[in-house]
């Protein structure tokens, strides 16, 4: 058998099925951001917070309350919704005139105060979470667990079924066009404050959704989202602001690119998004999929 | 002129001397710096805050007319915030000695600092052996462990048992490296084999791909040179990969007992590991626990928290017996004199080279049928007499040796 750069076959192929699971939280984080980018504007720094505040909910509804993984996998994301509404409501909405910028420090604030009331609760360790689906096949070249294998399927459909709602139904030209012309649409009598809030809370839905997931996987702990956001942040620079596909697709790339360095250079897995980033930005500033605005 | 001037200098060497006879500024002023807000809050943070104040409250410093002042920073795990707190603290605000530090990185450039400013540096947290090795300082002890130890308690019992093929996962910083190099150390003195190693970055999160690396080296033994919340994600993903249930073993080098608390004993049951100090291992243990709980939010006291305690009251009495802090090398040579005891440590020496010396304890972690409840994590398995748990004082490459 061949080998490249000392590294035999088999074993890349499960790093790159590796890569491709870790993408898939990246995926579904950016998609949240660009959906909320796309129509709110707002760059939402809170994003990490409310991955975190999904994975800390699944561990209530859990030990508080006695419901198991899959009830919270539906209950989380509505629930940790709800606060990003209420939180659109009260904060958010005063924003979407103002720059960027704005929303991204009150974003980024409330972000550093629910971790710091989170580890005040919690402690900084973090609290176990059982695995739902324990065991897993050997596909030959690695040893892959149930688990990760329901990560990434059901990661992959979320992403596409959003990408399909937004892209293909009435719903999502309704939202594209009141991201184009708010008032326009309005003027046809569609509630545009009403779709923001609900998009917001869609977002934050689907960070506290990829909280969930990554609850059984990871250590359930309050850092658990700002180790993420800024990865997140920069699959979404280099994807293309507000680019639905460009997010899902990036997503799941840079996993694979980040895997594969953890083969040949680990020492370099935390920094090759941001080398990447860099390299994308200066060929094309508006990213891989996105437009100039 | 030169009158004048003879007088002024004169008068400068009185009032130094003056100075010197007691404490400078009137306060020992103690500085806590720690993780207060990363993966390392729990296992170091308030709780050596609150047990550097505990020190000082036990230790009767006010009836004995000594007046003593805590306070802490956050260094982010970060060298560079680590440096600029401590020399704020040094230069500024007349503090005369840095307690805890975790992190070996952000330890060492403290204690080239403290060297520096010749004041007192007492290491509890940070696990990195070249503290007391080639980066030994006339100013610094180094209380609670180190990596030499981990490694020889942990790396000698799992060699002796039959795991003698190793494969190393470890944090890509000082404390990672240090821990790897002297496991690997024991490792092949005993006649074991290394087969390969990994360095992630730090912090991480996703140790899938690693742990798949040391998979396929088939060695029996993965040892995680990591700590905290990294250790904790190691080996909750390590158990999901099959690692375990495929007949290769984890060896965990530095665990704590807030990381057991976290991983839940179903999850950490069987791991084997070398620890100082542990709550429930006596009388005055559990006392010290029993108060630090209810004002920790319940958590218990890690052997970092008893190392700060312990420290912090051999220090006063050192200051009380020299009656200064000013010279903080001084302060480090009667630290070094006296022999020490506390309750929780028992008694014990402080070397030429900055070590304190006491037993280690080689631990295993309970299964849930044997636990009484939260916190009743640990079984002794054996203790290390304080003569074997350290490196030799020869070995280090101390320059203050000899």
């Amino acid at each position: 058998m061949f080998e490249l750069l000392g590294v035999p076959p088999q074993a890349l192929f499960g790093q790159l099925l590796l890569g491709l699971i870790n993408g898939a939280f990246y995926a579904m984080m950016s998609l949240g951001l660009a959906v909320i980018f796309g129509l709110l504007n707002v760059i939402n720094f809170t994003h990490g917070a409310q991955y975190m505040m999904g994975a800390f909910c699944a561990w209530m509804l859990l030990e508080w309350a006695g419901i198991p993984y899959w009830g919270a996998l539906v209950l989380a994301p509505v629930i940790v919704g709800l606060t990003g509404i209420v939180l659109e409501r009260l904060f958010l909405r005063r924003l979407y005139h103002l720059d960027h910028l704005y929303g991204l420090l009150l974003t980024f604030g409330l972000s550093l105060i629910v971790e710091g009331l989170f580890r005040r609760e919690f402690g900084s360790s973090g609290l176990p979470y059982g695995n739902p689906m324990p065991g897993g096949t050997n596909l030959g070249f690695m040893f892959l667990p149930h688990y990760r294998a329901w990560i990434i399927v059901f990661s992959l459909a979320i992403c596409l079924a959003t990408w399909f709602v937004i892209e293909r139904t009435k719903l999502g030209s309704y939202l594209r066009a009141a991201t184009e012309r708010p008032e326009l649409v309005q003027a046809f009598g569609i509630n545009v404050p009403r779709m923001i809030t609900l998009t917001y809370g869609f977002g934050v839905g689907l960070a506290a959704l990829a909280g969930v997931l990554a609850a059984p996987a990871y250590n359930v702990s309050p850092v658990m989202g700002s180790n993420l956001i800024i990865v997140v942040f920069a699959v979404v620079v280099i994807g293309g602001m507000g680019s639905i596909m460009g997010s899902i697709v990036t997503g799941f790339a840079l996993g694979i690119v980040e895997g594969l360095t953890k083969v040949f250079y680990p020492e370099a897995s935390s920094t090759v998004i941001f080398i990447v980033m860099a390299i994308v930005l200066l060929l094309r500033p508006a990213g891989l999929f996105g437009t100039q605005r | 002129m030169r009158t004048r001037m003879m007088l002024l200098s004169a008068a400068a060497m009185l009032a130094a001397g003056g100075a010197q006879a007691q404490m400078s500024d009137g306060v020992v002023k103690i500085g806590v710096l720690n993780d207060q807000s990363g993966l390392y809050a729990d296992l170091t943070g308030q709780g050596s805050v609150w047990s550097a104040r505990k020190a000082i409250e036990d230790f009767g410093a006010a009836a004995k007319g000594l007046k003593v002042e805590v306070v802490f920073a956050d260094h982010q795990n970060k060298p560079d915030v680590g440096s600029n707190v401590v020399r704020q603290w040094y230069d500024v605000d007349k503090v005369d000695v840095v307690v805890d530090v975790p992190t070996s990185s952000v330890a060492l450039a403290v204690n080239q600092i403290t060297k520096e400013k010749n004041k007192v540096f007492l290491v509890s947290g940070a696990a990195t052996a070249d503290l007391t090795g080639k980066a030994c300082s006339p100013n610094t002890v180094h209380w609670t462990y180190d990596t030499w130890a981990l490694a020889n308690g942990t790396a000698n019992a799992v060699v002796k048992t039959g795991g003698d093929s190793w494969f190393f996962l470890t944090a890509d910083y000082a404390f990672g490296h240090a821990l790897e190099r002297d496991t690997e150390a024991v490792v092949l003195a005993r006649g074991g084999k290394v087969l390969g190693k990994v360095r992630h970055p730090f912090p991480g999160t996703d140790f899938s791909s690693f742990l798949l690396q040391a998979q396929g080296s088939k060695a029996k033994v993965i040892g995680l040179a990591n700590a905290g919340g990294d250790t904790i994600n190691s080996i909750k993903q390590a158990g999901e990969f099959g690692i375990t249930a495929g007949g290769q073993s984890i060896a965990s080098l530095l665990l704590f007992i807030t990381d057991v608390h976290a991983l839940g004993l179903k999850t950490a049951q069987g791991l084997v590991f070398t620890e100082s100090w542990y709550w429930d291992l006596n009388d005055a243990n559990r006392a010290f626990a029993k108060e630090f709980a209810p004002a920790n939010k319940g958590n218990h006291p890690t052997m970092i928290h008893a190392g700060v305690y312990a420290a912090v009251t051999h220090y006063l009495k050192a200051v009380t017996a020299l009656k200064s802090d000013a010279d903080g090398a001084a302060v480090v040579k009667q630290m070094k004199a006296l022999p020490t005891e506390d309750k929780l440590f028992g008694k014990g020496t402080v070397r030429a080279d900055g070590r304190k010396v006491h037993d280690m304890y080689l631990f295993e972690v309970k299964k849930p049928a044997e636990s009484k409840g939260p916190w009743d994590y640990y079984k002794l398995r054996a203790t290390i007499p304080a003569a074997e748990a350290f490196r030799p004082l020869k070995d280090g490459g101390c320059s203050l040796v000899n």
